[in-house]
């Protein structure tokens, strides 16, 4: 009983306070603040949020008349006071203003205003339509009220954030018991290359979940569309297996092209085991012993095995000539060269091609040979120097003994 | 042949005088003798300076975009240019080593008494002018640790009250330590030192020749041991050049020069920017002056003092007069111990705290 009491104490008080600001009233804010918990927090997560600093109030969202004092007028449909809107009016709330370029541009004029529209597109919003409000609307990842830009480290949909905030739903087995999709791809993700860098290197510029779905307008890829999301980044491997054999036989046998052998949530760091024939290899998963893919797979890693093994015997070399305290730096910026050449070979790779693999590798074996023989000649000039130095002591030693019994002639005489 | 020649010389040049003047000139054959030696070393040194010297100016190119890629070039593809550059600078650091051990000898022998006070001031000018080519010479390749040092060395000279901003801007040649500071020092570093140099080695090594060696103040004359200056003195000299030669050739084989960096403007000064070794006493020194001292800023009384020392260091034939009577000034040693203990402590505590 006596808590309507306070309340209505708090709202006259606020009504004071209102008078001393007529120009900007926000009796909402006043009264919110002056409830104590847990009615102030969102009132003061929204003044000191995105929306907040731009002068966007509770209204803006909420409707109601700001400037009354008493609740049943300011919080009053009839004042357009809404409530708190339903998951399925949020895109459209939100969208009123994000979707209207014009009104967008007086803040800043390359923020994007196709939010909505992908949403639309998306399974979330999809779904939305139809009715399932479990799906995640804009609130579900930006949150309602304390809303931080995206580029804030602190911001639920800041790169790093991304996956934990997608997981809060999708690693979520009972939440998406319904949808029979996996829940496991956070745990998967978290192990991936991509997620090292991302989680642990805190790499911004790896993938985290909506660079591959999308955000807003988020899907799953499909067979046809995921050698797309992977040559976003991966471009070369991706113009080459385009261009390569195996792109019309995938697509007839209705294989996805990146995730046949790297996997998706869970993709690795790849190594040269997975070309070959050998017992990691991904080409031993179609192909077998006298076929033509068994045949291109060895001439293949070949190819990188030799590159891979002048590389390390050139670092090698490089390393013992250095450590005789010799000029190696011009070596160590060819050694760029070869592993650049290296790495160049196991992307065209993609173009299952293994004539063209083959170019490559010799380009970079002429560049390493080079290096170790330097680095020979580098290691030889040490002991060369060295054997000289012996030589020229021995002559100087000479000519001072020889010096030293003239001098002890002389003063005897 | 050799008579022939000879004779052609000396009926257009006094070569026999010259030669008998050698022969009966003494060497005071002492307890302190080996002292003697090193102005001789000292002299060998810069010889092979000049020599290397000229051998590196035939790839040395200077300027802020090619000094450090040639002496990289000369270091890396030309025969020997390692061995060059390497002996150039281990003997300009045993050089300076050199004259420093000569200079305090001739200070405790007290050698530069009456009548030989120019000979001491001349030889304190060229010890001037040795690290003089030291501080130009390191800034040439233009690497990452000279291009600093040499800003900190410039701005120390910077703060001498009165001339201070003007000399900044002629060793710099701007207000920065840019191409053009290079310039400058290279320029100071082959033709202006090197000319001041010899002309004050001649004027030095003429007094030496004229008055020869000091002899100890008490020495009595009658029983004094000595030995012709040719040709043992001077065979001796051969035999300790000889020696020299080779350590300098161990040196440059076991620790070759290294060029380091480039230099880049544009990035933070590296940890542990330190002057050559002979600098760092007064370096050293400079940073242990509290910022004030009785209103003065405390590196201008530092640098006042460096230089009032120095200049009571060149005069001190002028107001050592015990000496000339017979008896050595107590004072005038302790002074001299005190200097070299402070030298030798102040280097080392520079060298542990960088």
């Amino acid at each position: 009983m006596k808590k309507p009491l306070l309340i209505i104490v708090l709202m006259m008080a606020a009504g004071a306070l209102m008078a001393q600001t007529p120009d900007n009233p926000n009796t909402c804010y006043d009264c919110h603040t002056m409830m104590g918990s847990p009615y102030d927090s969102i009132a003061v997560a929204q003044s000191k949020d995105v929306h907040g600093k731009q002068g966007i109030q509770c209204v803006d969202c909420h409707g109601g008349d700001p400037t009354s004092m008493e609740y049943e007028v300011a919080m009053s449909p009839d004042a357009g006071f809404k409530g708190v809107p339903s998951p399925a009016d949020i895109p459209e709330l939100c969208g009123s203003c994000h979707a209207d370029p014009d009104f967008m541009k007086t803040y800043d004029p390359a923020f994007p205003t196709d939010q909505l529209s992908k949403y639309r597109t998306s399974q979330h919003g999809q779904l939305l339509v139809q009715g399932d409000e479990k799906v995640a609307e804009c609130a579900s990842c930006h949150g309602a009220h304390g809303i931080l830009p995206v580029d804030d480290p602190r911001a639920p949909v800041y790169a790093t954030n991304v996956p934990a905030t997608c997981n809060q739903c999708h690693g979520d087995k009972e939440y998406m018991a319904e949808y029979d999709i996996p829940t496991d791809q956070f745990e998967l993700f978290k192990k991936s290359v991509h997620g090292k860098a991302l989680l642990q290197d805190k790499d911004t510029g790896a993938p985290a979940c909506n660079d591959c779905h999308g955000n807003h307008g988020a899907t799953p890829p499909g067979v046809t569309s995921i050698s797309r999301v992977c040559g976003t980044c991966h471009v070369n491997n991706f113009t080459l297996f385009q261009e390569s054999v195996h792109k019309e036989i995938f697509d007839q046998m209705d294989l996805p092209e990146c995730e046949t052998c790297h996997g998706n949530h869970d993709v690795e760091h790849p190594t040269d085991a997975m070309i070959g024939t050998g017992d990691q290899s991904k080409c031993m998963m179609c192909h077998a012993e006298g076929d033509t893919g068994y045949k291109v797979a060895a001439s293949m890693s070949a190819s990188i095995d030799s590159l891979s093994s002048v590389y390390d015997s050139a670092q090698v070399m490089i390393h013992r000539a250095e450590q005789k305290d010799m000029n190696v730096e011009d070596l160590q910026f060819s050694l760029r060269e070869v592993r650049q050449k290296l790495i160049l070979t196991r992307t065209t790779i993609h173009s299952f091609d293994p004539e063209k693999v083959e170019n490559i590798e010799q380009e970079g074996l002429s560049v390493g040979q080079k290096i170790i023989r330097s680095a020979r000649d580098l290691i030889h000039e040490y002991y060369y120097r060295r054997r000289g130095l012996g030589a020229f002591t021995l002559i100087i030693t000479l000519l001072v003994v020889v010096l030293f019994f003239k001098i002890r002639q002389i003063e005897k005489e | 042949m050799k008579r022939t020649l000879a004779q052609w010389f000396q009926e257009r040049y006094p070569v026999e005088s010259v030669v008998e003047y050698s022969q009966k000139k003494e060497v005071p054959l002492v307890h302190g003798t080996i002292w003697y030696y090193f102005g001789g070393v000292t002299l060998f040194l810069f010889i092979v300076q000049v020599i290397t010297g000229i051998l590196l100016l035939f790839y040395y190119r200077t300027g802020a975009e090619q000094a450090y890629e040639s002496v990289k070039f000369l270091m890396t593809q030309v025969h020997f240019g390692w061995l060059i550059r390497s002996i150039h600078s281990w003997s300009a650091n045993l050089m300076v080593l050199s004259a420093f051990i000569h200079m305090f000898s001739v200070f405790f022998t007290r050698a530069y008494r009456k009548p030989r006070e120019l000979t001491w001031v001349t030889g304190m000018v060229l010890f001037l002018l040795a690290m003089a080519f030291g501080f130009s010479g390191y800034l040439l390749p233009w690497n990452e640790l000279a291009y600093f040092a040499t800003k900190v060395g410039t701005d120390i000279v910077g703060v001498i009250p009165g001339i201070g901003d003007f000399m900044l801007t002629l060793l710099r040649g701007g207000e920065d330590v840019t191409g053009a500071t290079l310039s400058r020092f290279f320029g100071f570093h082959i033709a202006l030192f090197p000319g001041i140099f010899t002309v004050i080695l001649a004027i030095h090594l003429l007094f030496v020749q004229v008055q020869g060696m000091s002899k100890p103040e008490n020495a009595p004359e009658a029983n004094l041991k000595t030995m012709p200056f040719f040709p043992n003195f001077v065979l001796r000299d051969l035999l300790l050049w000889l020696i020299v030669l080779n350590i300098l050739a161990i040196l440059a084989v076991y620790f070759p020069w290294e060029l380091g960096s480039k230099a880049d403007p544009f990035v933070s000064a590296p940890a542990g920017i330190r002057p050559e070794w002979y600098f760092m006493f007064m370096f050293q020194t400079l940073k242990f002056i509290p910022g004030h001292v009785l209103g003065i800023e405390g590196e201008i009384l530092g640098i006042l003092g460096f230089g009032i020392a120095g200049l009571l260091w060149i005069l001190v034939p002028f107001f050592d007069r015990s000496t000339e009577r017979g008896r050595r000034s107590k004072i005038l040693t302790y002074v001299g111990i005190i200097v070299v203990l402070f030298i030798i402590m102040m280097t080392i505590i520079g060298y542990i705290l960088s």
